[in-house]
């Protein structure tokens, strides 16, 4: 089920259209509505360099074919709903501009979790991955009247673990994920260690046995994938090391 | 197939206003929050700069003057016994977050760090003051991880990607549910409920240019509009000065907190002229407006001459890269600049929605100029009109205004289901969205929703952004009515059940108009400029006739009925907004 390749117009109108460039689109689809097996739908646009590749998706949807289905809300990186493999790669579609990947892209759903219709996979496994951690501050040392302390040091010791937007991303590019229906994945581990690491914090034991478990962190086998594909830039294998080495020497 | 539901409170919506609210509920009646994006997802997660409570960490600070700057801010549009209330609870509230874990930002001595924000000054209006909480620029993001977190600590019961499409009240007027649109299967649900907090957030998608997510679709003041629920000071619009050019994608004002300025072509900063005292720290409306007055005068840049330019060039490459890291990375994955070095260009985008649905400050909602409650009905956040933000919101105010009003609606709601009874839907209460929905689903041909949504974006952006007048104004309120007779007619391609976003996206669209329709008329009354609305033919603030809030009621033949609300006055007397 192949579409023949259609040319579009340049996606925005009111820009400049002299310097636009051709991309054509391979996505993956899939709907059970429709077949049991997915299968390829290719377009060819005309686009901005700079235009988001979310939004080349949405030209498509809008004035092609409405039934492409995919996920996303923010458009700038911070909402998490657009991790998608991109040339092989996952990477949430508003942060790839058509200048990146023009000629030719292809875009296939995230790996390791079902696939529920064309770039829409079941969250709720990442999810439940998630929840498993404890992912919330538990300090029973009772409350003070303002603000607790937390130097700037200690503060920072976690920065780079708050930034997760629970895109996916880590999670579903990581080997061990794909062939295991039990490990957690990094994502979980990220969240974890935000706490753990987190001075105000009195249950990183109580993860830390949770991750040690064999569905926790020590199947991780360092292929750094997951750290690649974080769109927020994390540290994510450093991150899985870290709550690794706490875990062995219980020092956190 | 429809699935019937009971829960004493709904929250609709699973933003910071949603999340806050449900926090309060579950604990104390049996909660389920309906939200059409999985929570983390939310628009709350995009806002950057801080959040602002007098705590007085790094320097000496009042509630008070937080209260004065909020309604000097909203340029004598706010009801300023709210904002004094919001102001007062807002150190509690940023303890509160504090406590369940939120990572601010700390000072040497380990306290939460506080920085500048536009229009927040020191002792009505000395000079700018720290005032605004902070997690690097995340704390948007910061303030909805956190509160996610604690609905998964107390198992808070969430329906993820359903989508709310009708308020059900029984013939006294009370509220009784909602019906929602299962994203996964495309079967519609009927929650019963005796409470329903509506928490959907705004509808900047309606310009074309815009920080909004593309959920950010008017839908909760949509629902309850064509319910029956007027709309407060839809007029009230806020254009953020510094969004990336032609992207709008939201460079935080805690860039200019920290010392970034903005220039125009000829490297001018220009706010020195219009702005004397705060200068770049003006509220937002003013260095819109700013903006624009200069691009008017020849004094823009960029290929159409249309924008300005972000300068941090000269801040410490520290400091940008401990407080300012997510915008730096948007300037250069997006325009390709590298703030460190060069301006970044910009132009004013739609930010945020100060009208919607109105409120009292216990998150009820209440119709007219006496204001009656109705029973077993909330709304909190952007998508509510308290009104704490006037005719301009403050920079920070807005999850400000999530933490303190989500919290108050949430403990009323909580009050309110104890005594009241889970009334009796009417028979079949689905019927009107299966029909809304299958009126979408039958057409094989007709007008396509992406060229409605465009030109309805396009002429909202020419002619009811920064600059109004009656001339343009009256010209958006025909093209609406076209837009809307297309709208009619709309046909989609999917026609599955299954993730249909495509018919999601049309019943948004839908949703967008309506909202599109109220900002124009309640724009085209207004014969007066006030904070973010400018009317280029009235261009001065009149209050001897417009210090009132509009109301905005749709008329079972689709006009728009009009009508005026007092505002509540407080200690400030109304003077020139000077900066």
């Amino acid at each position: 089920m192949v579409t023949a390749a259609e040319v579009l117009d340049s996606s925005d109108q009111e820009r400049p259209t002299t310097d636009t460039i051709p991309l054509t689109v391979r996505v993956r689809r899939f709907n059970p509505e429709v077949s049991e097996d997915s299968w390829w739908d290719e377009w060819t646009v005309r686009c901005d360099p700079l235009e988001r590749l979310v939004e080349v998706l949405h030209q498509i949807k809008w004035h092609h074919d409405g039934t492409l289905s995919f996920r996303r809300s923010c458009a700038h990186g911070i909402c998490g709903s657009d991790a998608m493999l991109i040339n092989g790669r996952n990477q949430l579609a508003c942060k790839v501009l058509a200048q990146d990947v023009s000629p030719r892209v292809t875009i296939e759903p995230i790996r390791g979790l079902s696939v529920l219709k064309d770039l829409i996979v079941d969250m709720e496994p990442f999810m439940d991955g998630y929840r498993s951690i404890l992912p919330y501050l538990i300090s029973d040392s009772g409350e003070p009247e303002k603000e607790r302390r937390q130097s700037p040091e200690d503060r920072h010791r976690y920065d780079d673990t708050t930034k997760c937007i629970l895109c996916a991303a880590c999670t579903t590019s990581c080997p061990v994920f794909w062939g295991d229906d039990g490990y957690v994945g990094p994502a979980a581990i990220v969240n974890a260690h935000r706490f753990i690491f987190d001075s105000r914090d009195e249950a990183g034991r109580e993860r830390m046995k949770i991750l040690s478990e064999k569905t926790g962190v020590f199947r991780c086998r360092t292929t750094f994938n997951c750290t690649d594909a974080c769109p927020r830039g994390i540290e994510v294998t450093k991150a899985i090391q870290e709550v690794k080495r706490a875990i062995l020497f219980e020092r956190f | 197939m429809t699935t019937t539901h009971a829960y004493d409170a709904l929250v609709i919506g699973g933003g910071g206003g949603g999340l806050r609210a449900a926090i309060e509920l579950s604990e104390r009646c049996r909660t389920a929050v309906i939200s059409k994006l999985y929570p983390t997802r939310s628009h709350t997660g995009a806002a950057q700069g801080g959040v602002c409570a007098a705590l007085g960490n790094v320097e000496e600070d009042s509630p008070e003057w937080h209260a004065f700057d909020t309604v000097k801010g909203g340029d004598y549009l706010v009801d300023q016994p709210a904002a004094l209330l919001m102001t007062e609870e807002a150190v509690e509230a940023i303890y509160q977050l504090e406590r369940w874990g939120l990572p601010f930002n700390r000072t040497s001595d380990g306290r939460i760090d506080q920085r500048r924000f536009g229009g927040h000054t020191r002792n009505h209006g000395e000079a700018p003051v720290r005032r605004a909480c902070y997690a690097a620029d995340r704390t948007g993001h910061m303030i909805l991880q956190t509160l996610y977190q604690q609905c998964v600590k107390r198992d808070v019961r969430f329906f993820n990607e359903f989508y709310c499409l009708d308020l059900l009240r029984d013939d006294a007027g009370i509220t009784v549910g909602i019906v929602a649109f299962e994203l996964a299967t495309g079967e519609l649900h009927v929650f019963r409920a005796k409470a329903v907090v509506f928490a959907t957030g705004g509808y900047g998608r309606m310009f074309r240019v815009t920080s909004n997510a593309h959920a950010l679709t008017g839908d909760g003041p949509s629902v309850v509009w064509r319910r029956g629920i007027p709309l407060e000071d839809m007029e009230m619009f806020q254009f953020h000065p510094t969004g990336l050019a032609r992207l709008g994608v939201l460079l935080s004002e805690a860039a200019r907190g920290e010392g970034g300025i903005v220039l125009n072509s000829e490297g001018e900063r220009f706010m020195e002229r219009y702005a004397p005292t705060i200068k770049d720290l003006a509220p937002r409306d003013m260095v819109s407006r700013a903006i624009y007055q200069e691009i008017k005068e020849g004094r823009g840049g960029g290929p159409a001459g249309d924008q300005v330019y972000l300068d941090i060039s000269h801040l410490d490459p520290k400091v940008i890269e401990e407080k300012l890291p997510d915008i730096t990375e948007f300037a250069r994955i997006y325009l390709k600049v590298e703030p460190m070095e060069e301006p970044v260009p910009i132009q004013p985008t739609a930010h945020y929605a100060m009208g919607g649905i109105p409120t009292d400050t216990d998150g009820r909602v209440v119709v007219g100029a006496d204001e009656d409650v109705v029973p077993g009905l909330y709304a909190v956040g952007e998508c509510a009109c308290v009104s704490v933000h006037g005719a301009n919101r403050l920079g920070t105010n807005s999850l400000l205004d999530l933490v303190v009003f989500g919290r108050r609606a949430g403990d009323d709601a909580a009050r309110y289901v104890r005594e009241a009874d889970l009334a009796t839907p009417s028979e079949r209460p689905e019927q009107p969205t299966l029909e809304l929905l299958d009126g979408i689903l039958g057409r094989t041909t007709g007008d396509n929703a992406g060229e409605i949504r465009k030109e309805l974006q396009d002429n909202m952006f020419e002619l009811a952004f920064v600059v109004r007048s009656d001339e343009s104004l009256t010209k958006m309120q025909q093209i609406i009515a076209s837009l809307r007779d297309r709208y009619e007619r709309v046909a989609i391609t999917d026609k599955g059940a299954r993730y249909n976003t495509d018919l999601m996206e049309t019943v948004e669209l839908g949703y967008l108009l309506d909202c599109a329709d109220a900002l124009v008329a309640g724009a085209l009354v207004r014969t007066e400029s006030r904070g973010a609305h400018f009317r280029e033919d009235h261009p001065l603030r009149d209050d001897a006739n417009w210090l009132k809030h509009t109301l905005a009621y749709r008329e079972p033949d689709g006009s728009i009925r009009i009508e005026y609300k007092a505002v509540k006055m407080g200690p400030y007397v109304p003077m020139e907004r000077k900066y």
